[in-house]
This record gives C-alpha cells, structure tokens and sequence, in this order.
C-alpha cells in the first residue's frame, strides 16, 4: 500500500479515536455537570459529585483540546471549513465550555448560597450545551453543508444558521450525545459517591442509557431514507488531491447504507453500539457501575463508529457541489506532516493513557458526603 | 472580503488574544516558583515551606483555570474566524498547536489535579516530581506555541503548492528549530518569570507591610526578589536577542519599531526616545533622542547601516509588480490547470504574498479588475501598506523596554535589602514593589502588541496578508461573537480579581507549629519566633 494512502487512512481511523476519547472522558465530566443539581440536593452531596471528577476534568477537558488540535493539523480544510460553517453553534460551544474551568474553580470559593447556585446552574449549561453541540455537528455532517470553494480555497456557505442549528435530525443526534454523556456521568458518580447521590444517579443513569438506545435506533433508520453521498468519478487516495477539483460525487436517497451492502461485516458496529446502550443501562441498574461505564464507553465508540462507517470516506458532503465534498482523500494534511503527526501520537497518546489511568488510581475510592460538610475554605476541594 | 468583517476579525481575535495572554505569564512563572518552593519542603522538611507551596498553589489555580478557559477560545478561533489562514497553513501550523496537546497541556493538566489533590496521597519525592511535572508541561506548553507562533513570524520549512492552494511543511525540523521562535520562547517564558517573581513580592510585601504571617512573607520575599532579579536581568538580555533576531528576519518591523524612514548612514544614528510619527508622508514630525545609541543597540557594531521605511516601501513596490502577475497566473491555473499557467505562476512565485496584498486595493477586491490604467496607482498603495504601523510599534516597544528596566532595579534593591535583613526599615521598596505587582503582565501584553502589530500586514510574514486571511462572516455574527466575548469575559475578570484580592488578603493559613526563624529570613527587629507569626 502508498505510504500516503496508509497515512490518511490512519489518520482517518486516529480521528475516531480522538473523538470517543473526547466523547467518554470530556461526556463524563459534562453528565456530572449537568446532573449536579438533580443528584445532589444538599450543597454537601453537590460538592462530593464535583470531587469525584474534580482531579481530573482539566485533564480530560484536554481530549477536547487535542481533537481540535489533531484536526487543524491532520485536516486543515475540514478544520477550516466545519469550524466556519458552523459559526454561531461553535461560538455557543465555546461561550458555555468557557464557563465550566471557572465553575469548577470559583463555585465553592465563596460561601453564599445565591453564588453556588448561580454556578451550579453554569454547570447544567457547561455540561448540556457542548454535548447537545457535539451530537448536532455529527449530525449535519451527516446530511452535507450547503458549501462550495472559491479559487482562493476560500468557503462560500449558502445556508442559514438556523436550518444547521435546528432541523430535527441535527437536534435528535444532539439528545442521543447528551443522553450517552449523562449515562457516562452517572456511571462516574455511582463509582465514587455513596447514597443518597449513588441512588439518585443510578435512575437518572439507566434511564438515559435507554433513551439514547431508542434515538439511536430511530436515527439508523431515518439515515437509511436521508440522502447520502458516494463517490461516482474515480479517486487515487495515494496522491495528494484538493477539494477544489475533486471527483465526480452521486447524492441518493439510502447510500450512507452502501458500506454495510458491500461488507455486511460492518453491521456490527451499529448492532454493538445500541447493545451496549441497553447493556449499560441494565449494568447501571444491576449496581455493576465500573461495568456500565466502560459498556458506556463502547457505547460511544458504537455509534461514532457508525457515522464514520457510514460516510466514509466522506467527512463532510457538500450539498450544493457535492465534487467539492470533503473526504478522507482530499481534506487531509500533506504525507509528511501527517508522517510527522503520527510518529507523535504513537508515542504521546500511550503515555497519556498510562498517566491518566495512574491519576484515576491514585484519586480512586469514593468520596464521603459528610466531609464535604466540614470542609473550609482552606482545604483543596471544589 | 469586506473591510469591516476583517477589522471585526481582528479585533475579536486580539481582544480574546490579550485577554488569555494576561494570565498565561503568571502560570509559566509560579509553576516554578511553587515547585522550588516545594524542593525546599522535601529537602528541609520545614512546614513553612510546604504551607507557601499551597497558598501560591491556590492563587496560581484562580489564575490557572482562566486561562484554561480562555485558551479554548484561542485555539477554536483559528477554526472559526481565520478559516482561509486555518487551510492554507494548517499543514504546518496546526501540527505545533497538536504536538502541545499531547505533549504538554495533557502532562500539566493531568497532573495539577494530582498536585492540588494529592498531598495526602502521594509521598513527598511523588508529590514533588508532580509538581515539577506541571511546571515542565506549562513551559513546554509555550515553546510549541511559540513555535507556532514563530513561524507566522518568520515562515520557514515549508513551501506553498499551486495544486492544493495551501502551504505544505517541507522540514519539520526547521519549523521546530526556527531561530525565531527560540528567541521568542526564551524571550516570552522568562518575561512569565518576572511576572510571577512580582506577583509573589508583591504580595509578600503587603503582609510585611501591614505586618502579618511575617517569617512566611520574608521567606517568600527573598525567594521572588532572587528569583526577580536573574529573571528581569535575563529577560532583557534575552530581548536584545530577539531584537536581533528580529533585524535579521524582519527588518520592516525592526524599523517601525524604532521609528526609521530613512535608511541610517555611518556613524551610528540616534535613537530616539520620543517621537511623533506621521505614517501619511512617512517621516516623524518631531523627535527627540540620544546619539550613537541605535545602530550599536540593532546591529551591535557601530556602522552597520539599517533600511528605512521609505526604502522598503520603494523596494516591495517591484515585489507587489510581479506579485499581482504571480496571483493573476495562479487563478488562472486553478482554473485551467494548464501548464503554462503553472510555467508563468512559476516565475513569479516568490512574491505571491504581495501580490494578495493588492487585494484590498483593487477594485472590489478582485485582482482581475487591475487593467494598465490603474495599476501603478494600486502598486503603490499595496506598497505603502506593506508596512507596520509605526505609532503603536514604537510606543509599544518602548513601554515594554522601560518596564523591563525598572523591574531589574526594583529586583535589585528588593534582593539587596532582604539579604542585608534591612528590608522592613526600607518602606519604599514594599510599597513600590506591591503597587508593581500588575505591571509584569502589562509588559508582556506590550510585547505581544510590539511581535503583532510588527508583523503586520501579514498573518504569515510576507506570505499571506491579514486581509484576506478571516472567514467570510456577516457583520451580525462578528458583532454577536464579539458581544458575547466581551461580556463574559469583562464579567470573569471582575471575580477572577475579586477572588484574587480576597484569598491574597487572606493570606495563608498556617497548619505547621510555629517554628523559628532560621537566622537566613532576616529578622531585623530581632522579634522572638512567636513574635513574627502574629
């Protein structure tokens, strides 16, 4: 196989693995956030469900930051392109992920009543909003972005805010994420909290696993009378090629479906990510919680997975000139930098994922209700 | 493009840019400071020590988290707001940004959760190798963006490609050792340094000054005086090395800078102080500065001559002429893709950069509309605007060169009077170091301005004009981004300083018994141990 053609395809493939990683790490800090002021009632039982994430969210908050990162290096069209297209939802994105570092932060400093509350409600924003963003981007990726290029490699984008911020399949996809993150926080409270927040977070946990395993469902059936893109002109994924002049490109009714005609094999990914939705949620119910999070976590690569298996090798269709859709073909980075990049991300992300587990040992056991009531301003708690 | 989605740009990008830069010196500072701090716990086992190490920990994660927070903003910006920028250098430019992720910002980040929680988890040696773990990530964090960052400044190792529209990477390794970005790494740390030492002495100096946690705050006082002292020294030897590595790469900026339009003559030219530039007819109206200073302070010999605007200016007019052919060829290849486009592209590639720059001036900002009639008016134009702007680069340099030089003195007698022990008989030094203690971070906000507004009008030095550079937004999104922008972050600065105020009043709480003063803290008034922890 070309050098070229091994290095986008694993790109392609490390581009999934960012996203589940985002997904699962930052998804658990944002369902805890999010859940907070329903599983905790008491400013104790609040603080203790902060604690229990609170050692590691800045880092987790990173996988965030390097998918980005990884994005801008490895695609820079496809990082250009969807950062721009969706403007106002990434400003919202931003604005509310910006609150979540100084909710953490701030939120206990100070003893009054009306500014923990003030920041617990920063939290329901921090954590619903992002997840409900991540979930609708996926979504309208799915269904192509009304864009074409300039000569400048410039975007012109011919569709209104409002049609990629609200159609209903983009808002479904939206529920579906923060239903896998709040089943993702649950199981992260139920691991390191103690009654009554344990209780509390093993309903709202179960619960959201089946919903999301019902919009699942009802998203893999509706994508199957959406319209798709496959690729109709010829394309060597071994030589660089541009987005401006690419291949001829066929938009029908059913072909996200294609992949999965062609190798039936690929059904699995769907069929394991709404299984272990279900298997999650009954996990959570059955008090197995260290179980549940990681059915959770599969979970997210599921149905990431799916979209990607999808739309591969489309990574974000163009519904006005469908040629200039962008694909694993044509949005990457050249052969040398994604060479570069991959050299770094086999040596770093091990050795992230080897320190972050150590964290999580060392921070492990659960965290006590009653002292969170004796804490002072002196003690290192959020 | 229209004019005012880029000015929007620009604005939302260097108001959000300034905001984040306010805290990120401090970070790159304390985080040494605490872990030296903490090296002198492990060693002498001195509770004191360990007590200092937390409460500069707790102000250093107040500042900490803000920049977190606002660093996002930062990165996701690229995406958003300069997308043409984000596709035509992403190869090149995004691959720094990452390689920060997962080297450095992951290692920080992961481990102050272990460094703030961890005290009673982990062994002393553990906590401490930790600690020293975040500090290396912070700092590491800044040299990959500063790589980053250098590039745009001086762009090297990489060529741009006709087929794709973009910038590719060529060698990796010149982007990583650009001698531009070291100079501003070492540059730009170590002014976190001075900001951090100032922060702690300043601090230090208001307990002492009100007479409270009095052996904590001379310890700490010493520590950030010594601390201040090498690092302001360092911090201005450093700059005279990016300077220089400024005068080697960009000369425009070098000039506008120290405000010289007419090239300098042997002997060495005078470096003015003052002066009142007039960047219409491109000379100062007035100016007022000492002899034979300039030539030595740049070029570090005595005859060396240095260009000035006004040559520069006539010399990129020749480079925006065959510029204009250079951009007019490549449309027309990507078009075309014929190879003789290709072949007249190629003549001229050398100076594409120039010839986007002719952009703005052309008629509805589209090079095709240059016939014979107008073009030499558009040259000139473009070349008159191929230069910074040199009202802001000079008083923006100038700030931030006096307010280094008055941290070294401020350093310098702070260190001299704490290792005398005559500190406390000396109020001014604790008055004026406490009343400094903003100042550090305004001079790295200059410095940022003086590397910025210098490079204009390019994002890529004299490849990619900033005017073309954002993504094609309406002004009502600019304008909702930028109110958005503006009202979180004017009401986070209100608590971040609230709450910065409020715990370094506190000041620290003391869980050790107290002890006594090692003779080193310098007790002046000979007060008994539990005199001094009153």
């Amino acid at each position: 196989m070309e050098i070229y053609l091994f290095l986008k395809l694993a790109w392609f493939a490390l581009l999934g693995i960012l996203l589940i990683a985002l997904a699962v790490m930052v998804g658990m800090d944002m369902g805890v956030g999010a859940l907070l002021r329903f599983v905790g009632k008491t400013d104790a039982e609040r603080r203790s469900a902060l604690n229990m994430i609170g050692p590691h969210w800045d880092g987790n908050q990173v996988w965030f930051v390097l998918g980005g990162g990884a994005i801008f290096a490895a695609f820079p069209t496809l990082y250009a392109t969807a950062f721009s297209t969706f403007y106002v939802v990434m400003m919202l994105l931003l604005f509310s992920m910006i609150l979540r570092p100084l909710a953490f932060e701030y939120r206990s400093k100070l003893e009054s009543v009306r500014w923990r509350d003030s920041w617990d409600w920063m939290f329901l924003i921090s954590g619903a909003v992002p997840m409900i963003v991540f979930g609708a981007a996926m979504g309208n990726v799915l269904q192509g972005v009304a864009f074409r290029f300039e000569w400048t490699a410039q975007y012109i984008l011919e569709q209104s805010f409002l049609w990629y911020l609200l159609n209903p399949f983009a808002l479904m996809a939206g529920f579906l994420s923060l239903c896998l993150a709040l089943q993702q926080g649950a199981a992260m409270l139920m691991i390191r909290g103690e009654q009554p927040v344990y209780g509390r977070a093993r309903t709202y946990g179960s619960t959201a696993g089946l919903i999301a395993a019902v919009l699942f469902a009802i998203g893999g059936v509706w994508v199957s009378f959406m319209h798709g893109f496959t690729i109709s002109g010829t394309v060597d994924g071994g030589v660089a090629s541009s987005p401006m002049n690419g291949p001829a490109v066929e938009m029908r009714v059913g072909a996200w479906l294609d992949n999965y005609r062609s190798y039936p094999i690929l059904w699995a990914v769907p069929a394991i990510g709404l299984i272990s939705m279900v298997l999650a949620a009954l996990s959570l119910r059955m008090n197995r919680s260290v179980l549940g999070w990681w059915l959770n976590a599969v979970a997210w690569a599921g149905t990431i997975g799916s979209v990607g298996v999808s739309m591969f090798p489309f990574m974000m269709p163009s519904t006005i000139n469908p040629s200039q859709s962008l694909t694993v073909w044509n949005a990457t980075a050249s052969e040398l930098t994604l060479g570069w990049m991959l050299v770094a991300a086999l040596v770093f992300v091990p050795t992230i994922i080897c320190y972050t587990s150590w964290a999580f040992a060392v921070m492990g056991g659960k965290r006590q209700i009653s002292d969170m009531e004796t804490l002072t301003e002196e003690d290192e708690a959020y | 493009m229209e004019n005012v989605v880029v000015e929007l740009s620009r604005l939302q990008f260097a108001l959000t840019a300034l905001y984040h830069f306010q805290f990120v010196p401090l970070t790159l500072g304390l985080t040494f400071m605490i872990a030296s701090i903490e090296t002198v716990y492990v060693i002498t086992g001195k509770i004191v020590y360990r007590d200092m190490a937390k409460f500069w920990g707790k102000l250093f994660l107040i500042n900490f988290a803000i920049g977190v927070a606002t660093g996002l903003t930062m990165e996701f910006e690229f995406g958003t707001n300069w997308s043409l920028f984000s596709h035509s250098v992403g190869d090149i430019f995004g691959t720094p940004l990452a390689l920060e992720g997962m080297m450095a910002f992951f290692m920080e980040s992961t481990f102050i959760g272990l460094m703030v929680f961890g005290w009673d988890r982990l062994s002393r040696g553990a906590h401490l190798a930790i600690t020293f773990l975040v500090a290396l990530g912070s700092n590491l964090s800044a040299l990959w963006i500063l790589i980053a960052n250098g590039w745009m400044q001086h762009p090297v190792g990489a060529k741009f490609n006709p087929d794709m529209m973009r910038f590719e990477m060529t060698d990796f390794a010149a982007v990583v050792f650009n001698p531009k970005a070291q100079a501003e790494f070492v540059h730009t740390t170590i002014a976190g340094y001075v900001a951090a030492a100032m922060l702690v002495l300043g601090i230090s100096a208001f307990y002492l000054l009100s007479n409270r946690h009095r052996s904590f705050a001379l310890r700490s006082f010493r520590m950030a005086a010594i601390f201040g002292v090498l690092s302001s020294a360092a911090v201005i030897t450093l700059g005279d090395a990016s300077g220089r590595a400024d005068f080697a790469t960009q000369e425009p900026k070098v000039a506008a800078m120290e405000g010289i339009w007419e090239d300098t003559t042997p002997p060495a030219a005078r470096w003015d102080i003052v002066s009142w530039p007039n960047q219409a007819e491109m000379k100062n109206e007035f100016s007022v500065g000492l002899p034979y200073v300039l030539t030595p302070l740049i070029t570090h010999t005595m005859d060396t001559p240095i260009k000035g605007l006004r040559t520069i200016v006539e010399e990129n007019k020749a480079r925006v002429d065959s510029g204009i052919d250079a951009a007019l060829s490549l449309k027309k290849y990507s078009q075309t893709r014929d190879p003789a486009d290709l072949v007249a592209y190629r003549a001229n590639e050398s100076d594409l950069g120039f010839g986007l720059l002719a952009t703005e001036f052309a008629p509805d900002f589209d090079l095709s509309n240059i016939t014979p009639d107008n073009r030499q008016q558009i040259i000139n134009e473009t070349a008159k605007a191929s230069i910074p702007d040199v009202w802001v680069s000079f008083y923006a340099f100038r700030i931030m060169v006096g307010l280094g030089f008055f941290f070294f003195v401020l350093f310098s007698f702070a260190a001299y009077y704490s290792l005398t022990c005559k500190l406390e008989s000396r109020r001014w030094v604790l008055h004026l170091a406490m009343w400094s203690i903003p100042l550090p971070v305004m001079a790295t906000l200059y410095g940022w301005i003086t590397a910025e507004v210098g490079r204009q009008p390019w994002t890529v030095y004299e490849q990619l004009p900033t005017f073309i550079s954002p993504s094609n937004h309406s002004v009502s999104y600019m304008v909702f981004s930028l109110a958005g922008f503006v009202l979180i972050y004017s009401s986070f600065i209100a608590i971040e300083l609230y709450l910065m105020f409020k715990f370094a009043r506190k000041g620290p709480m003391i869980e050790g018994s107290p002890e006594p003063i090692s003779a080193g803290a310098g007790a002046p008034t000979g007060a008994s141990a539990n005199e001094s922890w009153k």
